[in-house]
């Protein structure tokens, strides 16, 4: 018999007075599960969480999280999980270690035990030396990373992370990866939204693509791209002025085209056939490039609008 | 949910029963707590303020000024007692309102807005009343601490006995949150500081502050402005506290009415704290 899942929403809706800003999401997240809420800004994934995180009242819907409804047992399901908001909403007039030891107390964790899982999270997310720092004085990972290491305080069942690496360096981001691997081979159910299709792929088992508070798609990433996209993609510019016309032109090559505004995507399970296609028709693109097909095409080929606007 | 659904919940997720027990009943604890921890980092300051301030002011008024007009009366000019005497119950209470207001504005304005803690405890078993109940319980302590500081230097200029005088310092921070509350209610609904504090500080708190009897009765102001004491927290509070301290002769209905303008905007001002803090924090 498969678990029962540990989040379970139907007809998930939040207004704000005319506007609605998730309109009707059903999903389940299996225990263990690593879930992905994909969608550009405001496409209602932040609001989605903080009903999840038994936060923000919905509108409308069922929601249970570890089988209660959040509008009546709101402590209980907060004292499951772990949160980490889009901004770090770390305590400023605190220390880097003070911060782990007041919120493991909001837990109603005993101080001997809250300050012994906090020397293990500042282990954890490599801070240590900076235990007794200022937050201000953190770098961007590391306050991100502390705030991870905050919302493990109280061991959670559900890991929340709403754009984890957004505003992160290339190695910043991949020690955050390597950390919340390490959380989901223990067993942690993580959620995460996420604008970057690259993340997306890496952490999540399965996701939904969200739009205009709506689910557009939902499966694993390997299986959207291969029911939305094609196993490969040619990138072609041809300088913004003609990227249009040499569509028209190259019309019957590939299953698909797309005409962004700086480059043409030719949608092919063979790229470098259709890039030779291209050359036979005599057209001679600035530059050109295949790669394999990823998040960002099936969030196009079903929105008609890239993630990062 | 039946006692069976509870079970099975417990059985199949462990037990969020439980571990939301404890910050079910203690929450508002453990926020106190937290804003304790944070104010060491400048608690220093903050009672070095709650010494200096009471030296120099009772010094300045109570000994300077009164001797002054000691010189030009009697030793017992007002109220039948020495002017330091008369000054320092109502100085006490406006030590403490202006800590008050301080804190009504800063501290709640900042846990939205400059220092976003408040969002973060709510991601914590913690509800939002609890978030606003703990941040008024720090309020309230820093206020006695700094009340009993200023009582004891009091007591060291001999403006006070030692005695049912110790209460003007609860009174005294009473009248602090007849102010704070409200002025907190407003922080917890203002998204954007446009000037807001300023204009309650310099409309409201200074005239209540500069008309409330505080270095002379209120009988000495024109009727036309006596009504600004009237209606202000800390006239209601020092004459409670002068009382207590050297016997002033109140009539019983207005002592009811003194503890009514303490305790009346207080309440409100919680509630509306908390109602406030409420549909922000669960938007």
């Amino acid at each position: 018999m498969p678990a029962e899942p540990v989040i379970r929403a139907r007809g998930l809706v939040k207004r704000y007075d005319d506007f609605t800003a998730v309109d009707g999401l059903d999903f389940e997240v299996a225990p263990g599960e690593s879930f992905g809420l994909l969608g550009p800004n405001g496409a209602g994934k932040s609001t989605t969480m903080r009903m999840v995180g038994a936060v923000s009242t919905r509108t409308a819907g069922e929601l249970e999280i570890l089988g209660l409804d959040p509008d009546r047992y709101g402590p209980e399901i907060r004292s499951q999980l772990g949160v980490v908001p889009q901004q770090d909403n770390l305590d400023q007039e605190l220390r880097v270690r003070d911060n782990l030891l007041v919120y493991g107390r909001y837990f109603g964790l005993s101080h001997g035990l809250v300050a012994q899982r906090a020397d293990a999270l500042l282990e954890f997310a490599q801070l240590v030396d900076k235990a007794k720092s200022r937050v201000d004085d953190l770098s961007g990972g590391m306050k991100r990373r502390l705030t991870i290491a905050r919302a493990l305080i109280n061991e959670p069942r559900i890991l929340m992370l709403d754009e984890p690496t957004t505003g992160l360096d290339p190695q910043a981001r991949h020690i955050l990866w390597d950390r919340l691997f390490r959380l989901k081979e223990q067993g942690t159910t993580l959620v995460l939204t996420t604008h970057y299709m690259d993340e997306a792929e890496q952490l999540s088992d399965r996701l939904i693509v969200v739009d205009h508070g709506r689910i557009m798609a939902e499966g694993t990433p390997s299986r959207l791209i291969r029911e939305y996209s094609t196993r490969e993609v040619l990138e072609l510019r041809f300088g913004s002025e003609r990227n249009a016309t040499a569509a028209a032109d190259l019309a019957g090559i590939g299953d698909r085209h797309e005409v962004l505004p700086d480059r043409l995507l030719i949608y092919d399970d063979d790229g470098e056939a259709a890039l030779g296609e291209v050359v036979r028709r005599g057209y001679q693109p600035i530059t050109s490039l295949v790669r394999r097909s990823s998040l960002e095409d099936v969030f196009l080929r079903l929105t008609g609008r890239s993630l990062i606007e | 949910m039946t006692a069976v659904q509870r079970a099975a919940a417990r059985r199949e997720h462990g037990d969020p029963f439980a571990a939301a027990a404890r910050p079910r009943r203690w929450g508002a604890w453990y926020v106190t707590e937290h804003k304790l921890r944070a104010m060491r980092a400048y608690g220093g300051g903050l009672v070095a303020n709650a010494i200096f301030n009471p030296v120099l002011t009772l010094y300045t008024f109570g000994v300077g000024l009164g001797s002054l007009i000691s010189a030009n009366s009697s030793p017992n000019a007002v109220d039948g007692v020495s002017y330091l005497a008369f000054v320092m119950p109502a100085m006490l209470c406006g030590a403490l309102l202006m800590v008050g207001a301080e804190e009504g504005w800063f501290t709640f304005m900042s846990g939205f807005k400059w220092n976003e803690i408040f969002p973060a405890m709510r991601s914590a078993p913690i509800s939002s009343a609890q978030v606003i109940d703990g941040t008024i319980m720090m309020v309230v302590i820093r206020l006695l601490v700094t009340g009993v500081i200023y009582y004891v230097i009091g007591l060291l200029f001999g403006a006070v006995q030692l005695g049912w005088s110790l209460l003007m310092v609860p009174i005294g921070a009473l009248s602090a949150l007849a102010l704070a509350l409200p002025v907190a209610a407003i922080a917890c609904a203002t998204v954007n500081d446009r000037g807001q504090h300023n204009i309650v500080m310099r409309l409201i708190v200074s005239p209540m502050t500069l008309f409330a009897g505080t270095m002379y009765p209120l009988t000495i102001l024109p009727i036309w402005l006596q009504w600004v004491g009237w209606v202000s927290p800390l006239w209601h509070a020092a004459q409670l506290s002068r009382s207590l301290s050297y016997g002033l002769d109140e009539p019983g209905w207005l002592i009811a009415v003194h503890w009514l303008v303490l305790i009346v905007p207080a309440v409100i001002g919680w509630r509306l704290a908390v109602r406030n803090a409420t549909r922000r924090l669960q938007k």
